[in-house]
């Protein structure tokens, strides 16, 4: 063998060794939530309930007390059993101030807990997480080595990952279950949240909760899959840096700065996370923090308010709304990185951009309404409204927040592609490109009449453009959902495709000519 | 004018579709059908590549969603014609059907060369030119194929030679000229895209030639012998050595057929109501000086289709060809050209600066006349503004003021590297001339890629 030869079987090692890490950390942290058993006492009942409720739960939970359970399914049964025998008798004697609406399965759960997880958290964190870290590496750092930097778009379509095929629907059902439990569910997952309580005392003092497991995860996911980006598109400048920049905004704006904020304890604050896709920005407990703590919390509220209403609208006059969506935001940083092998999978049929354009600008304006409805009963001293809005928000909360951005826009991954949330349902997106429809000097330029019509562009495009149609016929592409990943730009074999700002003027040509034809001058 | 006649296209390529779009946005009447056998709808013929390598799904190649013909009602017929009668105006299909027309448009495309080699129709042995032909390949070397070699070094040739790396089959080039497609480029770009050919490990045999394909008793290639009497073991052939005029069912009919059907500027057939546009179409002249009678190209059939539209419908204008361009893409390394440059010239007549970058995969090459105005523009792994060189040559620029201004030619993506500079240092300096300095932006030199 010669020495690139075998340079090219030791990288296939390593990518078999990496893959093998993957799926040994995969199996552990499927595994960790069924370890250990449970056993409840009344001083952990005391610790994690609020006052008004401390009595009767120290009551209802009595005959939990030192019983051990040894499966999580044990024990949140017999805990359902009890508390609603509870709050069933009082719900149906329509005595609702008496119910507990406040859900203690997480926190005592997490306390009754005994678990080897529990004793050695970072063996079993290495052990999970960290080998699919690790496992993740070794399989991605090896790619594309021995070929010259290009287009790796090799055998998309022959995959059983990235074409809707076995792989891809067990991925994207892993993906959904573990969503539905992570927001619904949360009790089942007290080993994987007290693994990571260590690291969480460490950047906040705090113990760890499932929002905590959930942002590490995620920001690994955008940093191994970011890296992946790395070597995809060696010698693409524009993805590099892209990549690079959503890779920073995710693990400081969005990980270590909100946990070291609260470590100082200022309010927990993610500086790039804007409303409406902060949903919650305006809502009056949220209020009541920045209003609270002092100079730093008004410096949230005004960055906060100075986001929406100046840098939304300038940033994307100037660059379009890919300055937000496809450099700095959180969901579309996991977009690019993580559900990159699955941009091809978006519909782009004119249907459903019509389904696109009613369904997001319906949650655009569901959010301002939302919103424009807290602030006026928050003006008003709940006078207006009274607690209605919590309804509004728990609607908003389960529907869009929940069921819509986390277990559709990521679940669906595999089946529907990597922008199903940003392209269907982000208010934020719907803002941004309202702005960058009408008023903004970004577009996506054909290059004359060089199009050859192949369909690359339009395949690999993520938000479900069809890129081909403006580009065959001389058009420059300026469309409200466009995040500028540049995707088009890089894939297509005739250099048509780039993405710019400049005048408006000539930006958007509805009645393009293309250049070439000298006989008759004619609108494609 | 609005009529309701009747106009048959038979070939649903690029010019014939677009033939069609264009008479039904010219007219509202005009009924239009499209006769293909190849496939049943519309698609890109540069794509198949891509499905072979599963970079795109058959329907991914189809430019316009299905709901598209009938919304614009323009039929669709999906079989092959056998013959044409031209006196009573009818098509006979090979089912026994027949179909009727006021005015016929030949737009049946082309068919891959084969010169009479010995074995050229041995199993194995193909071209790759139509939707059967890729499905042919697909089939053909699922398995069983570890080398292939592949007869003519154009650009079917090295989109061959990337697909069957896709399934890794390793591939020799038989290219009978001193360089790869040596005949349309000069000789730096050609060795260009020869060491690149040889990056992604294929033989490149150049100056060689093939003699014949030898067969096993099945009727299965085995090999392929040169000229110079080299046997080269393989179990699959490609034949890259050219397309001409896919117009074999029309021979004998009355239509006047050279290499392609003859057609004057007008697109219009020596018989009356009869045209033909795209690649099986010889012009009687050559549409334009730097222009070939039969064009092969996606653009040429593209405007072709454009303007017998026009000419269907309205007063009738001759072909006027503008300013010449193509773009192509070499493995990784994309092509782009703008007017003339000829694999060779007079270096009397034409004045030459060609840059490439150290790293030998992007070159500049601006041919001048000897007034020095810009004949056309070579690029190399770069890209430019067709727009920007339309114009220069068209308004006849000098060289000077192209390379001035060709930071506004550049259309490279945001953040890569500003080969425009160096380009224009090193015309400076070959010329003797005062060519103004690029200032990049302060976020370019902190960010972007460097020369």
């Amino acid at each position: 063998m010669d020495s690139t030869a075998i340079r090219s079987t030791g990288m296939k090692i390593i990518q078999a060794v990496g893959l093998v890490l993957f799926l040994a950390g995969m199996l552990a942290f499927t595994l960790i939530p069924f370890v250990g058993s449970y056993e409840l006492d009344s001083e952990m009942v005391t610790a994690q309930t609020k006052e008004s409720h401390r009595e009767k739960m120290l009551e209802i939970l009595e005959p939990m007390y030192g019983k051990n359970y040894s499966s999580n399914f044990s024990f949140l049964s017999d805990f359902n059993t009890h508390f609603d025998d509870y709050n069933d008798e009082f719900k149906s004697n329509q005595k609702w101030d008496e119910v507990i609406w406040d859900d203690y399965r997480f926190p005592l759960a997490k306390a009754a807990l005994n678990s080897p997880v529990k004793d050695s958290p970072w063996l079993c964190l290495s052990l999970s997480i960290g080998l699919i870290v690790i496992g993740g590496l070794f399989y991605n750092l090896p790619k594309h080595q021995d070929e010259p930097a290009g287009i790796k778009h090799n055998g998309i379509y022959h995959s059983a990952m990235k074409n809707r095929g076995w792989l891809g629907i067990l991925t994207g059902s892993y993906l959904i279950l573990f969503y539905i439990i992570l927001y619904w569910f949360p009790a089942y997952l007290v080993n994987l949240v007290s693994m990571v309580d260590p690291l969480s005392e460490i950047l906040s003092g705090n113990p760890a909760s499932q929002w905590f497991l959930y942002g590490l995860i995620y920001t690994l996911a955008i940093l191994v899959m970011g890296i992946r980006m790395f070597r995809k598109y060696r010698g693409n400048k524009y993805q590099q840096l892209r990549t690079a920049s959503v890779m920073f905004f995710q693990t400081a704006f969005a990980f270590l700065i909100p946990e070291i904020l609260v470590l100082l304890n200022q309010p927990y604050y993610d500086f790039k996370n804007i409303w409406p896709l902060d949903y919650d920005f305006f809502y009056d407990y949220q209020i009541s923090t920045f209003l609270s703590s002092g100079g730093m919390g008004l410096f949230m509220l005004i960055w906060g308010i100075l986001l929406i209403i100046i840098a939304v609208p300038t940033f994307t006059y100037f660059y379009g709304k890919r300055w937000y969506c496809s450099w700095v935001c959180g969901c579309g940083g996991l977009a690019e990185t993580a559900g990159d092998p699955y941009r091809q999978l978006s519909d782009k049929s004119l249907k459903s951009w019509k389904i696109e354009r009613y369904l997001v600008h319906s949650v655009l304006v569901l959010a301002v309404v939302m919103t424009a409805l807290t602030i006026a009963n928050y003006f008003s001293s709940f006078s207006l409204l009274g607690n209605i809005t919590n309804q509004l928000h728990s609607f908003y909360g389960f529907a869009i927040g929940s069921a819509f951005a986390g277990v559709v826009g990521t679940g669906f991954y595999p089946f529907m592609g990597n922008r199903v949330w940003c392209r269907f349902g982000c208010p934020l997106a719907a803002y941004l490109g309202i702005v960058q429809r009408f008023k903004s000097r970004f577009r996506i330029t054909t290059n004359g009449g060089q199009c050859i019509s192949c369909g690359n562009c339009s395949t690999y495009c993520e938000m479900g453009i069809d890129v081909r149609w403006y580009a065959q016929r001389g058009q420059n592409i300026v469309r409200a959902s466009c995040v500028g990943c540049g995707v088009c730009s890089a894939v297509c074999p005739r250099g048509v495709l780039k993405l710019e700002n400049g005048p408006e003027e000539g930006r958007i040509n509805d009645l393009p000519i293309i250049i070439g034809n000298d006989s008759i001058k004619l609108n494609a | 004018m609005s009529t309701s006649k009747h106009v048959v296209i038979i070939g649903n390529g690029i010019s014939g579709i677009t033939c069609a779009r264009h008479l039904r946005k010219l007219d509202d009447q005009v009924q239009i059908t499209v006769i293909s056998g190849e496939s049943e709808y519309f698609f890109s013929r540069t794509a198949l590549m891509y499905i072979y390598m599963g970079h795109m799904k058959f329907e991914h190649t189809q430019p316009y969603e299905n709901w598209f013909w009938e919304k614009n009602r323009i039929e669709l017929k999906h079989a092959w014609v056998k013959t044409v009668n031209f006196t009573s105006k009818s098509l006979h299909f090979g089912s026994g059907e027949q179909m009727n027309y006021d005015e016929l448009v030949i737009a049946t495309g082309s068919k891959p060369n084969k010169f009479g080699w010995p074995g050229q129709d041995l199993k194995g042995v193909q071209g790759l030119y139509s939707k059967q032909d890729l499905e042919l390949m697909e089939e053909t070397t699922k398995s069983g194929v570890e080398h292939a070699v592949i007869v003519g070094g154009g650009l079917i040739g090295i989109e061959m030679a990337e697909m069957l790396a896709y399934r890794k089959i390793s591939v020799t080039f038989l290219v009978r000229e001193t360089g790869f497609w040596r005949n349309i480029l000069p000789k730096e770009e050609s060795e260009l895209v020869g060491r690149h050919i040889r990056e992604h490990h294929f033989e490149l045999k150049l100056e060689t030639e093939l003699d014949e394909i030898i067969g096993d008793k099945s009727g299965k290639v085995i090999a392929v012998k040169t000229k110079s009497g080299e046997e080269i073991p393989c179990q699959f052939v490609g034949l890259t050595a050219g397309v001409s005029p896919n117009v074999d069912f029309l021979k004998g009919s009355g239509l006047e057929i050279g290499r392609g059907v003859k057609i004057d500027s007008f697109f219009r057939t020596n018989i009356d109501h009869v045209y033909s546009i795209g690649d099986c179409a010889e012009f009687k002249e050559a549409p334009a000086e730097d222009r070939k009678n039969i064009e092969q190209v996606w653009y040429t059939g593209r405007i072709h289709g454009e303007i017998l539209a026009h000419n269907l419908i309205k007063k009738p204008v001759p072909y006027r060809p503008g300013v010449w361009f193509n773009s192509a893409k070499f493995l990784d390394i994309e092509y782009q050209t703008y007017g003339q440059v000829p694999a060779d010239w007079d270096r009397d007549q034409v004045k030459n600066f060609y840059w490439e970058h150290s790293g030998g995969k992007v070159a500049f090459r601006l041919l001048m006349h000897s007034d020095e105005s810009i004949l056309g523009v070579n690029v190399f792994g770069l890209r430019m503004r067709h727009e920007f060189f339309d114009r220069a040559i068209r308004e006849k620029w000098s060289g000077e003021e192209v390379i001035n201004k060709l930071e506004k030619a550049n259309f490279d993506p945001e953040f890569f590297a500003p080969y425009y500079k160096v380009i224009k240092e090193k015309f400076a300096a070959d010329f003797d001339k005062n060519i103004s300095k690029v200032k990049l932006s302060w976020i370019q030199q902190l960010l972007g890629a460097r020369v």
